[in-house]
């Protein structure tokens, strides 16, 4: 039994250089936002908070994260309002060409986003709506319905349809059946898309690079054009915000409706 | 109760039409003009010729450059999907073996990096690879002379594998599924050696994954476009960082959009390719 057991300690060694391989980036972040110094050495010369203080300096950063959060929800809203509807058509509505229409909205999940971001820069400049809400919104709801739509369906696949027609047969009308027996059934579904979306749009940085203005950005666009200039630990201190409140999501998706199965659903 | 159902059903399609109207117009009518805008003349600062022509597509061929930018974003991209699937295999294969109470959280580990902002897992990158950062450090304290690891196309490597390995993580898991523990124990028991099970069970039984993986991250690293311009700090050009170049900077639109078909066209082939040899794999473990 020597080999075997020396087989598997060196495959147990490879999985833990994996999981560091994996986590490091976003581990290494916690101690970089503690240091003292100004630029991102390793070890940091010291340890302090003036990074998260300085946080609260960056009125820029402030607007863009407020403006962030101000769409992810608008954005979560709209995105159930719209996709919601639809998945019911799609899953319960006989009709044709159903096949080809879940295709068509999902297509843009499976197109690179430069290039999506790129073909509404060249229509938003035609309509004025560059660095505008609507067209923020509009650029955001093209990211985020594909997703709703994939992870609505998963959970309405699982609802029996049988439920739905049993409280129909029984005098119910249509908009009954859809809020006491449907909408109860899917919650679970409906939160998990919720998060999902919410991190999607919160996270969105390539489309939206396209089409934000000078008066209007978002946190992640200001990171991006942050990183780009300079490199210094208030990033850090920033990142940490966001891992906490991602893993935060993370939870609520996970108790939800297993995050394996809202995040693979994007295939 | 058939009859009730079916009552119901007349107005039930209609219910579709706002999340159309918004894919028309977010989606269809911007690709379609976007897609068409490749073949007309473009000039730097916006401007865009009257007629239809192929100037763009001319000048890209007599140009070296372009030819070269999609080699090397091609090559690039092989050389994650590569680095990716070896680092993601055992990983995956531990957390499938795992028992199912680990499992779970195991899964969650792996795949949790995906929801958060790209921008922060590049930065990240930045400061383990970047010139006064962990791993030049770690060398430098331990007598080497580390190589530069940022701003050149090794960071773009090692840091793109590492942000889309949970891609391929999840399509491992996924082609798993199909394999049963008792197999390779099976196998074990009729005395063969741990490497042979692996060669000659595991790994034909898991190509299905193994394929998914290979095409998501590729075409994912072929369009990449955050964590090549944040890494390769402006001097590693790729597909994705040009058409950003040429539609935000130079402002000629028509190449940009000349740009975008022909990573349309990569993907497109790529996914021809994955068909092909899916379909070959099925047939040949059935």
């Amino acid at each position: 039994m020597r080999g075997p057991r020396i087989g598997r300690m060196a495959f147990g060694l490879i999985v833990l250089l994996m999981f560091i391989f994996l986590l490091a980036p976003v581990v290494l972040v916690v101690p970089m936002s503690l240091s003292a110094g100004s630029t991102l050495e390793w070890p940091p010369p010291g340890w302090s908070l003036r990074w998260y203080w300085a946080l609260l300096e960056q009125r820029e950063m402030g607007e863009a994260l407020r403006n962030s959060l101000y769409l992810a929800i608008l954005v979560t809203v709209i995105s159930l309002l719209v996709a919601m509807p639809a998945c019911l058509a799609l899953a319960r509505g006989r009709f044709r060409g159903r096949e080809a229409l879940l295709a068509l909205l999902s297509l843009p999940l499976l197109l690179p986003s430069i290039v999506l971001g790129l073909a509404l820069l060249l229509v938003f400049v035609q309509f004025g709506l560059l660095g505008s809400w609507t067209g923020l919104i509009m650029a955001h709801l093209l990211a985020t319905v594909p997703y709703a739509l994939r992870v609505l369906n998963t959970a309405l696949g699982t609802l029996p349809a049988s439920v739905e027609e049993a409280a129909a047969s029984l005098g119910a009308p249509p908009s009954r059946v859809f809020w006491r027996v449907t909408l109860p059934l899917m919650a679970r579904g409906v939160i998990a898309t919720a998060a999902i979306v919410f991190l999607v749009s919160f996270d969105e940085v390539v489309i939206t690079l396209f089409v934000v203005g000078p008066q209007l950005t978002t946190l992640p666009v200001w990171l991006f054009h942050y990183v780009e200039a300079r490199m210094d630990p208030l990033v850090a201190a920033i990142s940490v915000l966001m891992i906490l409140f991602t893993l935060t999501l993370v939870m609520v998706l996970e108790r939800a409706i297993g995050l394996r199965r809202a995040v693979g659903s994007q295939q | 109760m058939t009859t009730v159902a079916r009552r119901t059903l007349p107005l039930l399609p209609l219910l579709v039409v706002p999340a159309v109207a918004l894919n028309l117009l977010t989606f269809l009518y911007p690709m379609i003009r976007l897609l068409s805008l490749a073949f007309y003349e473009g000039f730097p600062g916006g401007g865009i010729g009257d007629e239809l022509s192929l100037a763009v597509w001319q000048s890209m061929l007599e140009d070296d450059f372009y030819p070269g930018l999609l080699l090397n974003s091609l090559w690039t991209a092989i050389q994650i999907t590569v680095i990716a699937l070896v680092c993601a295999y055992p990983l995956a294969l531990f957390v499938h073996r795992a028992p199912a109470r680990w499992r779970n959280i195991l899964v969650v580990a792996c795949i949790s990096p995906l929801l958060l902002s790209a921008v922060v897992r590049t930065y990240g990158w930045m400061l383990i690879l970047g010139d006064a950062g962990f791993v030049p450090s770690l060398l430098r304290a331990i007598g080497f002379d580390p190589p530069r690891l940022v701003f050149n196309a090794t960071g773009v490597v090692i840091g793109l594998a590492e942000i889309l390995m949970p891609y391929m993580i999840l399509s491992l898991l996924a082609g798993f599924g199909r394999l049963n523990p008792t197999l390779d124990e099976a196998a074990a028991s009729l005395g063969a050696p741990p490497f042979t099970v692996f060669r000659r069970v595991i790994l034909p039984l898991s190509l299905p994954g193994v394929l998914l993986g290979c095409l998501l991250v590729f075409v994912l690293s072929v369009s990449s476009f955050v964590t090549p311009k944040i890494l390769g700090g402006g001097r590693v050009l790729l597909l994705a960082t040009e058409i950003y170049d040429q539609a935000i900077v130079t402002l000629n639109w028509p190449l940009a959009a000349a740009l975008s078909l022909v990573t349309l066209i990569v993907f497109g082939c790529a996914l021809v390719a994955y068909g092909r040899i899916a379909r070959r794999v099925e047939l040949g473990s059935a």
